[in-house]
């Protein structure tokens, strides 16, 4: 791995409230390089979670707690509101999973992209408008003057991921969390998704947390897996080597998969364990 | 003889220039006690076919049948007691303010069964939950449960074809082998027929023992489930997306996008 670009260790994540104290999170520790990270789990693993803690952007009723959370040398968990908003955005991107809920209903998408480009870049409107088409061109959208006047309905999945994809690229961050950015598409589509964050990874040197349900999916396309069971990482791996899976719950899911090709009578279920949940070791 | 036989199937939905052909010429027949999947990207029409086998579309051209019996010469509530449909998410398909136990007798009461008491909470039971589960509402539900509930649902008037629109695209990997089991159980022990949709070929491949592949309203090939998995898919876009839902596959996109 190279240098880490974000380093994270023992992230925990605390729900607070009167009645109830929940650890959506415990101790998570990982690094990001270069390179395409996968966060899997189940919903309600606090996969999702760890994303939006990085970028601090939980209910505040969530407590955020890390020896260590570092960002290209800066301690996120130490700056203020005003300086995590020039992170958000400028130097960390999210892409969500539906563009339909991403994308303002009302604004042509190519007006979108322009807007996203004038609030980090201080240039008449004209100008920016080029930089958008070049943006929208840059990922592979084939018409870019014509796609620019759709709306978001008007545009299919597929076409609103790389728009998303276009407008966040715009400030050239060199982390981008993609929470289940394919889930919503076509396989056909999502394979070209797919190959525009692995060319941005190759070409451009930025970090990929790709935060994903679908095994089958990480296993190819990532290099590395942290897997997570109840607010914890029970196991990390390679992803090509996720066929060696040590740990219990890992092989629990990979075996509940069905594939094509492998008949079996019955699928396999997860046989719960209460000692997957119990506390893992820290780390330094 | 086959349970479920649509012959030349064909719907346009839209008025005037908006009017678009949304299914075109489908044919297809599944024998009773099979699994017949349906697969397709979005906008295929595969959801279409089972709202038109299910009557909720009246205005399409072509003929339907299910158990030898035409769709234009059954009478609706019969029809309705032979087809039911399992829908994808069940966080959207169960009334929110409906104890379980409305959502499944109100089905009963509608088509005139008497002993309702005894057979909620035998289908409860026949699903995995249990009758604990019967004065429940669905937000006190996990997803696998209240799909289990909408199963139930769809059970409760003993059809013989369930048709399964995407029934375990909305569940964890774990919850959705415990449902397909429950799916391949139910089949063995009510004799039932399956017309699945969807859009994950290894799910179909687990289920199913023929499907055909459906593209912009219109049939592309049909084939069986071994002739798939040993290479017999002669269509190119079968194969297309038989090779995109192994792995992220670089070639493939590079191929895809030297061939548009």
């Amino acid at each position: 791995m190279t240098d880490p670009i974000l380093s994270v260790r023992n992230l925990n994540v605390t729900y607070l409230s009167s009645r109830a104290t929940l650890n959506a999170v415990r101790n998570v520790s990982f690094d990001i390089g270069r390179e395409k990270v996968a966060i899997v789990g189940e919903s309600g693993s606090g996969k999702s979670t760890v994303g939006r803690a990085v970028v601090r952007l939980l209910t505040p009723s969530a407590k955020i707690t890390a020896d260590r959370m570092d960002f290209e040398g800066k301690n996120l968990l130490s700056l203020s509101e005003r300086k995590m908003q020039d992170v958000r955005g400028r130097r960390i991107s999210m892409i969500l999973q539906d563009p339909k809920y991403s994308l303002n209903p009302v604004v042509t998408v190519g007006e979108q992209v322009t807007e996203a480009y004038r609030v980090h870049n201080k240039v008449p409107h004209k100008e920016a408008k080029e930089r958008a088409l070049a943006q929208l061109a840059s990922v592979q959208i084939r018409d870019p003057a014509h796609v620019y006047d759709l709306y978001p309905h008007e545009v299919s999945g597929g076409m609103g991921q790389r728009i998303m994809i276009a407008m966040m690229l715009i400030p050239e961050p060199s982390l981008i969390i993609a929470d289940e950015p394919t889930s919503a598409l076509d396989v056909t589509v999502k394979l070209q998704v797919l190959a525009i964050l692995d060319d941005l990874v190759r070409d451009r040197g930025i970090g990929l947390m790709f935060i994903s349900h679908d095994l089958n999916l990480v296993q190819s396309f990532c290099d590395r897996v942290l897997i997570m069971y109840a607010g914890q990482v029970v196991e990390e791996l390679r992803g090509d080597e996720l066929g060696d899976a040590k740990h219990d719950y890992t092989k629990g899911l990979l075996a509940s998969l069905p594939r094509i090709g492998d008949r079996r009578g019955r699928l396999s279920v997860l046989d719960r364990k209460d000692s997957w949940s119990m506390p893992v070791e820290k780390r330094p | 003889m086959s349970m479920i036989d649509v012959r030349k199937l064909s719907l346009d939905l839209g008025e005037g220039v908006r009017r678009r052909q949304i299914l075109n010429d489908i044919s297809l027949s599944v024998e009773a006690g099979d699994s017949f999947g349906l697969v397709g990207e979005s906008g295929s029409g595969k959801s279409t076919v089972l709202r038109c086998i299910a009557g909720l579309y009246r205005h399409w051209t072509g003929e339907i049948s299910i158990d030898g019996q035409t769709f234009a010469s059954a009478d609706r509530m019969g029809w309705c007691r032979k087809v039911q449909m399992v829908f994808q998410d069940p966080y959207g398909s169960l009334h929110p303010k409906h104890k379980i136990d409305t959502i499944l007798s109100e089905p009963l009461r509608i088509h005139g069964f008497k002993d309702i008491d005894r057979r909620v909470s035998q289908i409860l039971t026949q699903v995995g939950l249990g009758p604990r589960f019967r004065y429940r509402f669905p937000h006190q539900l996990s997803g696998g449960q209240r799909q289990r509930v909408a199963i139930a649902r769809a059970l409760i008037l003993e059809p013989k074809i369930l048709l399964l629109d995407e029934p375990t695209s909305a569940l964890d990997v774990s919850i959705q082998a415990e449902i397909l089991n429950l799916f391949s159980d139910l089949r063995e022990q009510l004799d039932l027929t399956y017309l699945l949709v969807s859009h994950d070929l290894a799910v179909i491949d687990h289920m199913c023992s023929n499907l055909a592949v459906m593209r912009s309203g219109s049939v592309v090939e049909s084939l069986s489930r071994e002739q798939m998995v040993h290479g017999g898919a002669t269509e190119r876009y079968t194969n297309t997306l038989l090779r995109a839902s192994e792995k992220y596959d670089r070639e493939l996109v590079d191929e895809l996008a030297a061939a548009s």
